[in-house]
């Protein structure tokens, strides 16, 4: 068993690189979508745009407007960091690499993402300002329905290998991975989880063609800042979620050690996320919701119901 | 467990006396949330995990973040700050104040009356909490799933849209 504090230190680090590399990474891989060149003049493959960019936010002018609730301003980007580096606490990276073995795992991850609501809500009260605040009234309720389809898309798994404890549940993942008895969750999950991050098709509450900026219109510097790397965050969040729950985490082929393989899975559905940005159009606000609520919804109970019974029947066949 | 349960529950009385007394409304609701997830630590530290998680689930992210998003609707701003100012005058608290000291020297007779030491904590793991709602307390959870229902209906029926018109100012066309 290795040190809590060695693991500790080194998800935090891995995490933060990873959010910061992935301001070089989209802009690339859009670029490379858009038949453009994207950020390729600082240092090797434009890799020191990352560099630049942070340097760019630390230099910034930090401004309060003098109109905004001044605590609750300064308060709000902290929230989004914090509640999705809390839910890092719970992903198993690896046998045994794992910052707490929670019992109630899933649920872990899932009240820390409900957390994560409070940053849009509060950012975009304390700014004062109308488009702020019409965007905190979209993300509010956008993740919370969201919220709602994730929780019943997980219970699928939770079913299938009866825990809340993720390294469980990526052991019963050995004879076949969840996505395919649980293709429907996992779909749900994945929409769910874009919602929840609120990456661009779903980037309702920021939609800058009609909201200026949305939630975040008013922050500047290194508060911005937080916004943008709990975004990034959140995809890498996410993604670990999808590779734990539905693509069996660290297992693989044993030419490679576990941590690679959760590496190279979640990479992928990183780049996943910035392809549906380089795709796909951005809905209406009530289409969005309708979408939610008269579709997903009812998929997602019909999914929980027919695993369930499913399950009973095997088990009392 | 012993250190993390004072504190957590320190802040919990902290933070809801905050709740009372702050005059700005976000900022109460702030100091609620903070209260609850106070709440979640200690139901955590007295072995109820799957309590503690559902507490910051339902109550700090579903419920808080619904009230705040209707305060949020109303604009509160300062003047409603300075409303609440001049109705909680000190001699507003005076009774509640004193109602308040009677029951927390009750609370701390009977805690200090019986000096056993706390029975051992057990941990009761979600599947457990499942097994008892589902077996001896069904039909409390099946009641309580009718009320929601309730609920529900009512909600739907509040918000039911009358009519379906294509654009406002044909509704207008339409009533002559």
């Amino acid at each position: 068993m290795i040190n809590a504090w060695w693991i500790i230190g080194g998800v935090l680090f891995v995490l933060l690189n990873t959010a910061a590399g992935l301001i070089w990474l989209e802009r690339r891989m859009l670029a490379l979508w858009q038949d453009r060149y994207g950020p390729n003049r600082a240092g090797p493959f434009g890799l020191f745009i990352v560099l630049a960019d942070t340097l760019k936010l630390f230099f910034k002018e930090d401004w309060i407007p003098p109109f905004a609730d001044k605590v609750v301003f300064v308060f709000a980007p902290a929230v989004v960091v914090a509640s999705v580096l809390m839910s890092f606490v719970i992903v198993p990276f690896a046998p045994g690499i794992v910052v707490a073995d929670l019992n109630i795992g899933i649920l872990f991850f899932l009240a820390m993402s409900s957390l994560g609501v409070y940053s849009i809500v509060l950012g975009g009260w304390a700014s004062n300002n109308k488009y702020a605040l019409l965007g905190a009234m979209r993300g509010a309720s956008q993740m919370i329905s969201y919220e709602v389809f994730m929780g019943l898309a997980l219970m699928g798994v939770v079913v299938l290998s009866g825990s809340f404890n993720l390294q469980q549940i990526v052991e019963s993942q050995r004879t076949v991975w969840f996505v395919i008895p649980q293709l429907l969750g996992f779909l749900i999950f994945m929409v769910a989880g874009v919602a929840e991050t609120h990456r661009l098709p779903f980037d309702i509450p920021e939609a800058e063609s009609e909201l200026v900026a949305g939630f975040h219109s008013e922050y500047s510097g290194m508060k911005f800042g937080m916004f943008f790397i709990g975004e990034y965050l959140g995809v890498t969040l996410i993604s670990a979620m999808v590779v734990t729950l539905y693509f069996g985490g660290w297992l693989g082929p044993s030419f490679l050690p576990p941590v690679v393989w959760f590496a190279i899975k979640t990479f992928a559905f990183i780049s996943l996320f910035i392809l549906l940005r380089a795709s796909m159009p951005r809905p209406r606000y009530d289409q969005l919701m309708e979408y939610g609520w008269k579709v997903l919804f009812p998929l997602s109970l019909l999914n929980l119901l027919v695993t369930a019974a499913i399950k009973l029947w095997l088990v009392t066949k | 467990m012993d250190i993390a349960f004072i504190v957590a529950a320190l802040i919990a009385v902290a933070a809801t006396v905050r709740v009372i007394t702050c005059y700005n409304i976000m900022h109460a609701l702030l100091y609620l949330v903070v209260s609850l997830l106070a709440v979640a630590v200690v139901l955590y530290t007295y072995g109820a995990p799957f309590m503690a998680v559902l507490e910051i689930i339902i109550y700090a992210g579903a419920i808080m973040v619904l009230i705040i998003f209707f305060v949020m609707m109303l604009n509160l701003g300062l003047e409603t700050a300075e409303h609440e100012k001049a109705w909680l005058r000190p001699r507003i608290w005076l009774v509640p104040g004193i109602f308040c000291v009677v029951l927390l020297g009750e609370l701390l007779y009977l805690i200090l009356q019986n000096k056993q030491p706390a029975a051992g904590i057990q941990v009761v793991p979600p599947k457990q909490v499942g097994m008892a709602l589902f077996g001896p307390y069904l039909i409390a959870v099946e009641l309580t799933g009718i009320l929601l229902m309730a609920g529900i209906v009512g909600a739907y029926h509040l918000g039911r849209q009358h009519k379906k018109t294509l654009h406002r100012f044909l509704e207008n066309n339409l009533d002559t």
